[in-house]
């Protein structure tokens, strides 16, 4: 547990910093007020808004630590998006639109996976086809119109609260903490990072990398498919064109700013979470601070490069050098004294 | 063939040997190189010459050093101590391109030139001539055809180099390496994919830049090709120089002793396992006809309860793809695998380790660790990913194993938590073999064990191979450290150009016996009633 603490140690002082930050020009930033049996306020706005991105980063997480990537996750929300829509208008019932995004969401997976593991094509590739085929293919799904429907079943998932707090909020927490204790509590999470670190002593070893690696995209397509889910409850309509739009980007972003190496390997799921978070509070923040909306992406880069340079693995070993150096002048004050 | 124009356009006048035999006026000379890996001296105190107007063979096993030279002669490496010197002047190159600008060109197996590029861009690539700060094609043609005409070919320097063979791509890389460098000529394995023709006029070539005063370096392991262009040779052998010699003046047999081992006089008679001795014990597993198209020709082998199998062959004779065959890491297009009980699949590393088997690999870093993870998870791998993922070894029993394997290997490191990769090259090596003894494997395949770690622990796995077959584990060793498998093996198989060529049991296992089998030209392939 400890250990765990200090790994997401960066991120939750990251975050602490932003809400100081933002509070600096919005006082009330912090302030949850109870209305109508619903919590209330820009933090639970954040926590409810966050969760497309913060799902997708659970999944992009373990495709990440794997060594690959997948670009094509915001696709995959508006495909998702629109084949449960489109069951609901034709009056399939909640279950059944559940069942066939999931079923989209994994049928994805296996196609990247397939790509990536069997016919060794780079992940980058391989995720990019479906990446700019899955809009077209959520078109036809939504015959090009934006699919409009009324199940207020449905779209609990999207807009509801259970005991005051949003429904999306708590299913990428749920998702979450899911997810990490399926990895730590069974062998997946070692087999996955010892192939995101070296595939081939992982396959002498007997591990079924190939198998490991079609999984890991299967759980992205998954992750994929309850986002968009909740993107499509939250506006009540599939929308095949925007629907995820860039998502996928935010998602390696928050998985980036999670501390988790590009390259494979060790992961934190937990990290990656904060990580989509610190990204909706720059994202609303950055609103609430007060500023023209054409300064938003300006300053949100600012912010991420930030973040990003203070996780520097170079600037870390200056820094450690900077220390010793003052360290050492001090040690030589105190003996000159 | 066309003789190529430079053998008559410059007048010969030193004869390709001439120079370097007054033993002075030396190209290049290399003293007390030094080198060092975390873990391992890869160059010690290593000195080299080389003299305008000789190919000079530079020759070892793998981890002899070679690579090693070669990096810091072309400034990939930087030496840790010693001095280079390039006709007199001492140099220090810091990057491949100061060489070249220094006169040392180099020419890779794998050819490094831009495929997709037209012959004529590739040879004038990074000087090409200009016009109006624009290149001017056809003087670039021009120029291209000239300098291949230069080397007897005849071939439009207009089309894309990829639509060359690999021997003509392989001259034209020497064009450029010779247009840019022209002191130094260092070909590092240049003919592994060729056929004989290819090799023949690839040769033509290197012995006409001979005879114009290059000094040239050629790495092979094709020890016919070394006798037949090289004058002399120089071998090393782990990290130090072994001996310098005029290639005339040397027999094959000679230098496989210079490459394997140590000299004739001290070799020591084997004194362990007495002739008969192997048929006793019981009969484990039998494979039969276990091949692959160019890889390795069927072979056969019984392997007893108990005893250790060597298996002898230079760099390059099949020996390391054996393994991988019997492993399941190259699938085996012909043969079985049977045991007691009936067929054993072998087609999968996964299917090999069910059956009981288990291969610690010649190359630790990219085949053997897993280097992020702590020592405790490399040991506990093969078994965790035996016993699937739903069924995680439990975090008590990961601890107790990963305690017992570092008591037992004596494996040094501060704790069990300590990442793998920060640990020396003989502890990485007991890490991977403690990973496989976790399994109780039947059949334990270990190449090249002792390779590039200290002595100290080199004699510590030597016991513990010992010790591992008096519970009745099978243990196939790959070495090129002759003298090692004399002492560790029962009997002895020896691999030559891809084929199982010898099998030596009991008294007739000596590090000369099994040089001989190595080194003898023709004998005829063993395959069944011998085993």
């Amino acid at each position: 547990m400890k250990r765990a603490l200090r790994r997401v140690a960066p991120q939750l002082m990251t975050l602490i910093v932003l809400a100081a930050l933002v509070s600096w020009f919005f006082p009330s930033f912090l302030q949850i007020d109870l209305s109508d049996g619903r919590l209330v306020g820009p933090v639970i706005d954040i926590v409810k808004r966050g969760a497309p991105v913060a799902i997708l980063a659970v999944g992009m997480t373990l495709v990440v630590a794997t060594g690959g990537i997948d670009l094509s996750v915001g696709t995959v929300m508006a495909i998702t998006g629109a084949v449960a829509a489109s069951a609901l208008v034709s009056g399939w019932g909640v279950p059944v639109a559940l069942l066939l995004a999931c079923g989209a969401g994994l049928t994805a997976g296996v196609w990247n996976g397939a790509l990536v593991a069997v016919l060794g094509i780079q992940p980058i590739v391989a995720t990019l086809i479906l990446m700019t085929a899955g809009r077209g293919i959520a078109q036809l799904i939504t015959e090009g119109r934006i699919l409009t429907f009324s199940d207020t079943g449905f779209a609990f998932l999207g807009s509801g609260s259970l005991m005051g707090i949003p429904v999306p909020a708590l299913l990428w927490v749920l998702t979450g903490v899911l997810v990490a204790l399926l990895m730590r509590r069974t062998a997946l999470g070692l087999l996955v990072e010892s192939v995101g670190i070296n595939q081939r002593a992982s396959a002498l070893a007997g591990v079924n990398a190939r198998g490991l690696i079609i999984v890991v995209y299967m759980a992205s397509g998954l992750c994929a498919a309850l986002a968009g889910i909740i993107a499509t409850a939250d506006i009540r309509g599939a929308d095949a064109n925007n629907a995820g739009l860039w998502l996928e980007l935010d998602a390696i972003l928050a998985v980036v700013i999670g501390g988790n190496s590009l390259l494979g390997g060790r992961f934190s799921i937990a990290a990656s979470v904060l990580g989509a978070m610190i990204i909706q509070t720059i994202d609303t923040g950055i609103l609430l601070a007060g500023f023209p909306s054409e300064y938003n992406l300006v300053i949100k880069a600012v912010l991420v490069l930030a973040i990003l340079m203070i996780q520097s693995p170079h600037l870390a070993s200056e820094w450690a050098l900077i220390r010793m150096q003052i360290a050492r002048r001090r040690a030589a004050r105190g003996q000159e004294g | 063939m066309l003789a190529p124009r430079f053998l008559t356009d410059i007048p010969n006048e030193t004869g390709p040997l001439g120079r370097w035999q007054a033993g002075h006026d030396m190209l290049l000379t290399i003293r007390s190189l030094t080198k060092s890996f975390p873990g391992t001296k890869a160059l010690d105190g290593v000195d080299f010459d080389l003299a305008a107007g000789e190919v000079h063979a530079l020759l070892g096993e793998n981890g002899a050093g070679k690579s090693t030279l070669i990096k810091c002669l072309t400034g990939a490496y930087r030496r840790d101590a010693g001095e280079m010197r390039l006709e007199g002047r001492a140099i220090s190159p810091s990057s491949t391109s100061e060489a070249q600008e220094l006169g040392i060109g180099t020419v890779y197996q794998e050819v490094n030139l831009l495929p997709n590029l037209t012959v004529a861009q590739n040879l004038t690539f990074g000087r090409e001539p200009r016009r109006f700060g624009l290149v001017n094609g056809r003087l670039q043609k021009l120029q291209a055809q000239e300098m291949v005409q230069g080397y007897g070919l005849n071939i439009d320097v207009g089309r894309d180099l990829s639509t060359y063979s690999v021997a003509i791509q392989q001259i034209i890389a020497i064009a450029r390496a010779v247009a840019l460098s022209g002191k130094v000529l260092i070909l590092d394995e240049p003919t592994a994919s060729l056929d004989a023709a290819e090799v023949r006029m690839l040769f033509d070539v290197v012995r006409g830049l001979r005879d114009r005063g290059l000094g040239i370096v050629f790495v092979s392991h094709f020890l016919d090709q070394v006798f037949d262009l090289t004058d002399r040779l120089t071998v090393l052998r782990n990290g130090q120089h072994v001996v310098t010699e005029r290639t005339t003046d040397v027999d094959r047999l000679q230098l496989i002793h210079h490459m394997l081992g140590r000299d004739l006089e001290t070799v020591e008679t084997p004194g362990h396992t007495e002739a008969g001795d192997v048929v006793q014990r019981p009969e484990m597993l039998r494979f039969s006809g276990i091949g692959r198209a160019g890889v390795v020709d069927p072979f056969d082998l019984t392997v007893h309860k108990g005893e250790v199998i060597g298996l002898a062959g230079l760099l390059g004779s099949g020996r390391t793809e054996s393994a991988e065959l019997l492993f399941g890491l190259r699938r085996a297009q012909t043969g079985e695998a049977r045991d007691a009980n009936g067929p054993v699949a072998i087609d999968t590393p996964q299917a090999a380790i069910a059956a009981g088997f288990g291969f610690a690999p010649e190359d630790r870093k990219t085949d053997g660790i897993v280097a992020d993870l702590s020592v405790r998870e490399n040991i506990i791998l093969a078994l965790q990913a035996k016993r699937g993922w739903a069924r995680p070894l439990p975090r008590a029993e990961q601890d107790r194993l990963a305690a017992d394997y570092i008591k037992r290997l004596d494996i040094r490191t501060p704790d069990a938590e300590k990442a793998i990769g920060d640990l020396s090259g003989g502890n990485q090596q007991k890490v991977v073999l403690a990973r496989w003894l976790a399994m109780n494997p039947r059949f334990l395949i270990l190449d090249e064990p002792t390779r590039g770690i200290d002595v100290g622990a080199h004699a510590e796995i030597l016991k513990l191979i010992d010790r591992l077959t008096e519970d009745g584990m099978a243990v196939l060793v790959i070495s090129s450290e002759l003298d090692e498998l004399v002492v560790a093996a029962d009997r002895i198989i020896v691999v030559r150009d891809r084929r199982h060529v010898t099998e030596l049991t009991g008294a007739a296992v000596t590090t000369d016996t099994i040089m001989q089998a190595i080194a003898a030209e023709d004998t005829p392939p063993l395959r069944e009633g011998v085993l």
